[in-house]
């Protein structure tokens, strides 16, 4: 019947597993903004073509 | 499509402007570029998460030289180091996905940037580039040019990284880890089966659960302990009083309770407890990230200034380095930070900031000009005669109620009623046990602890948080954006309300001119406008620039009737304008609006309006308002609108005029000290002073992204008229919280009977406990959203 000690001591180490990831996703900042994230995830990887006008662009950029 | 609308920013197009580009069209060159700049590097994607995002690009040559100067560049900067700058930039615009998407894709339109992240909320961008290829200048240059310029001020100078306060969120996620797994272990207990299993275990069980309720009494719940102990130190009774002696006595009655084994306890009631009153704050504390309540001048003011040395070179200096006898070269659309004298031949200032009146100010060489003042056309210059702080504006928040910022000057309605509270719990939870003594001194014990966790004011302390957090939310919905909950309560209290005038009841937008009656056509136009070239009256003049232009034609006759109005011939065509007497149309002139009348050939064709400048709906505010309040109309212009003023508004309503900002604050001290609430309402930087000493104030803002001085609710300016609105539903959300006191205490008297018989299980309280939390959150939740709708 003992394994019951063993068995909540599992699910408590589990709980403060998670309690811990969640401390540590809130410090790294996470949870400060609560909308961007949502729409960046919609964003697909559009296709990247080779542009020959970038360089040009981008020279042109820097004359405005 | 009956209108066509720029592909790039929506606005409507100019027929003769429009400029087609790739099949599109576009409302001007500025558009245009912008879509060429996306297309060329292939992110055209931007127009597919919605339609016309853009921003119209502004011309900012010269604005940003002072990004040059390293010491200002390394003030702005978050982090540095040799190969990786960042910076945190603040940009109006952003609005939606679009937005998001394309600032995150910088690094594409430029080498040497190597990332960039929008926070949507507050309408940051936080881009991560390398100086060696870059610089902050061509950042915000790229930025301005697709059309998302920065807003860089003096507030940011020194800003360095701010510190969030994270640690409500971390107690709430430690008490909800003790919380669950307290009431898991305690669900055997809860059924009381005299098993073999549970009589084995209940030890374990016990001394688990003790183990894990003490991070929250110690950790989560710590807040109420510093609170209560604060307040019995200032020798008030607020509501965390009981609260802290609940949580005490729970935890040490039930810690008792496993060493004698007298039972389960109430850790599990305790756990719950502490966990909701956390989740009410956290509801409380609604924020919105991308206001500022706390703004001051230094939110208007450019962070450098361009300087003429008397060699004749220029140089951008830091504002706080410009002394007096400095010359300046302010461009245009740039603001003027310091008072001086005006050396260029003329200028046109802008003191919309200060004042809310768009209309420029012409100034001559000479001339004083103020700082806080735009500069619309040229470049001029100036030289300096006060140093930013001594300026007339600035001066200012030198006054006492910008320094003085006191934490509560008023008790909130919660600790009103724990004035009452906490000395009767206290007073029965004593009687009843020297009542219980004389029978059974065990049960005595028993029945005062039982009392305090009882009536420990759970429901009572969620009430107003959940009340306040959820009208907040609504207002919010509606445009109202309230600093905090507090400022509800003082929404409700309020009995004087006092208006600026310029700019608060007038918009700031100039008078729109518009036409009533049968359309008139090419002919009648051009016949209209070559009378009105005649005229110099200023209503003529407004309508002449009002019609498009048309060909000259010569007017045989010409007569103008002061004060009446103008008839002329041309082509052997009378035409007629004026009043309605002139034109003999109507008996007589009823109507408060300007208007003038146009008859063609004897025959009436209809008016045109001048909407007065005054805000849509304000006559029937005042009318609404002046029955419950006392109003006051505060002016810092001279008396010219005193009779239209006295015509629209309520006898009542007090009219001030000639008043500097000092005078304002003054005024409003003068009412609070005869007893008044005062709410002050008021949007430039020349009301501060008086929204400061209000005791609610509220700004008026047409764009409530970008300028609103130190407040605490900023009103977006098409709501206006709903002001009557909100007085009301702040009245009814106090009154939400006095019911749902009433209900939390039939919960306390339910309990408290449970107490006081010395009957009081664990599976009782903690039944109570909940229920009646949960009762409260969707009584007050409801009964706001109700009072919402009733509009």
């Amino acid at each position: 019947m003992s394994v019951i000690y063993l068995l909540i001591t599992i699910s408590i180490v589990v709980a403060i597993a998670f309690l811990v990831a969640f401390i540590k996703a809130v410090k790294s900042g996470q949870y400060d903004d609560d909308y961007t994230p949502s729409v960046r995830m919609l964003f697909d990887d559009e296709i990247v073509k080779e542009n020959p006008n970038k360089i040009i662009q981008t020279e042109k950029q820097k004359s405005i | 499509m009956d209108t066509e609308n720029c592909f790039h920013c929506g606005n409507e197009i100019v027929k003769k402007d429009e400029i087609v580009f790739d099949d599109k069209k576009f409302c001007c060159n500025g558009c245009k570029t912008v879509y060429e700049i996306f297309s060329q590097n292939d992110l055209t994607c931007y127009y597919d998460f919605q339609a016309a995002p853009g921003a119209t690009p502004q011309d900012i040559q010269g604005k940003y030289d002072f990004l040059d100067n390293e010491e200002i560049v390394s003030k702005l900067l978050e982090f540095q180091e040799r190969t990786t700058h960042i910076v945190s930039l603040y940009i109006p615009h952003i609005h939606c996905s679009s937005c998001i998407w394309i600032l995150e894709n910088l690094q594409r339109l430029q080498p040497g940037i190597n990332a960039s992240q929008v926070n949507f909320g507050e309408k940051k961008v936080r881009v991560t580039f390398n100086p060696e290829q870059t610089s902050l200048k061509d950042i915000v240059y790229l930025l301005s040019s697709i059309g998302y310029e920065p807003y860089i001020s003096l507030e940011n100078f020194d800003e360095g990284k701010k510190q969030v306060d994270r640690s409500l969120i971390y107690k709430i996620g430690v008490a909800f880890f003790c919380f669950g797994n307290i009431m898991l272990l305690s669900f055997p207990e809860y059924f009381e089966v005299e098993e073999y299993w549970i009589d084995q275990y209940r030890g374990f069980f016990r001394w688990l659960i003790f183990g894990l309720s003490l991070p929250i009494f110690i950790y989560s719940a710590s807040g109420y302990y510093v609170s209560a102990w604060k307040s019995m130190k200032s020798g008030l009774l607020n509501i965390d009083i009981p609260i802290a002696l609940g949580i005490v006595v729970m935890f040490v009655r039930s810690t008792v309770d496993i060493i004698f084994d007298y039972g389960q306890g109430f850790f599990d009631s305790m756990a719950g407890l502490i966990f909701f009153m956390l989740l009410g704050k956290l509801f409380q504390k609604k924020t919105y990230d991308f206001l500022s309540f706390e703004r001051d001048y230094k939110s208007y003011f450019p962070i450098a200034i361009t300087k003429i040395l008397p060699n004749g070179e220029e140089e951008s200096v830091q504002v706080y380095d410009i002394e007096k006898g400095d010359r300046l070269l302010i461009r245009n659309q740039e603001l003027i930070p310091v008072d001086g004298i005006l050396i260029s031949e003329k200028a046109s200032i802008d003191y919309s900031f200060v004042t809310g009146e768009a209309v420029p100010i012409e100034k001559k060489s000479g001339d004083k000009v103020f700082a806080g003042g735009k500069q619309m056309g040229k470049v001029i210059e100036m030289e300096v005669l006060f140093s930013v702080s001594n300026s007339y504006l600035t001066q200012l928040w030198s006054n006492d109620v910008f320094q003085k910022r006191v934490e509560q000057q008023h008790k909130n309605i919660t600790d009103r009623i724990s004035r009452y509270f906490t000395p009767a719990l206290l007073a029965l939870s004593i009687v009843s046990f020297i009542y219980w003594v004389f029978i059974d001194v065990t049960t005595a014990f028993n029945v005062f602890t039982a009392i305090l966790i009882v009536a420990c004011p759970c429901a009572l302390a969620l009430t107003a948080p959940f009340t306040l957090g959820n009208v907040l939310r609504i207002l919010g919905n509606r445009k109202l954006y309230l600093k905090n909950a507090l400022v509800v309560e003082q929404l409700a209290k309020v009995d004087t309300i006092v208006f600026d005038k310029t700019g608060t009841i007038t918009t700031n937008k100039k008078t729109a001119i518009t036409y009533e009656g049968t359309e008139l056509n090419a002919s009648e136009l051009k016949l209209l406008k070559n009378v009105l070239r005649g005229s110099n009256h200023p209503l003529s003049r407004r309508l002449y620039e009002f019609i498009p232009n048309q060909d000259k034609m010569e007017t045989s006759s010409f007569e103008e009737i002061i004060g009446k109005g103008i008839s002329a011939e041309i082509h052997g065509n009378t035409v007629k304008l004026g009043s309605s007497q002139f034109l003999k149309t109507m008996t007589e002139n009823t109507h408060k609006k300007t208007k003038v009348h146009v008859e063609i050939n004897g025959i009436y064709k209809g008016s045109y309006v001048f909407n007065n400048q005054y805000r849509k709906g304000i006559e029937q505010l005042f009318e609404n308002l002046s029955k419950h309040y006392n109003l006051v109309v505060l002016s810092g212009d001279n008396d010219g609108e005193r009779s239209i003023l006295e015509k629209m508004l309520p006898a009542k309503t007090t009219l001030v005029f000639n008043q500097k900002p000092e005078q304002k604050l003054q005024y409003i001290e003068q009412l609070q000290k005869e007893g008044k609430n005062v709410m002050m309402v008021g949007d430039g930087l020349n009301d501060a002073g008086a929204l400061a000493q209000s005791n609610l104030g509220l700004s008026i803002s047409e764009n409530v992204n970008v300028f609103s001085p130190a407040c605490d609710g900023i009103l977006d300016a098409t709501q206006f008229h709903k002001i009557g609105f909100f007085m009301r539903y702040s009245k009814n959300a106090m009154k939400t919280i006095y019911m749902s006191f009433g209900l939390s205490l039939l919960y306390n008297v339910v309990g408290l009977s449970y107490a006081i018989t010395g009957k009081l299980d664990p599976i009782v309280a903690a039944i109570i406990m909940p229920l009646s939390t949960i009762t409260i959150v969707s009584f007050v939740t409801i009964l706001t959203n109700l009072y919402a709708r009733k509009e």
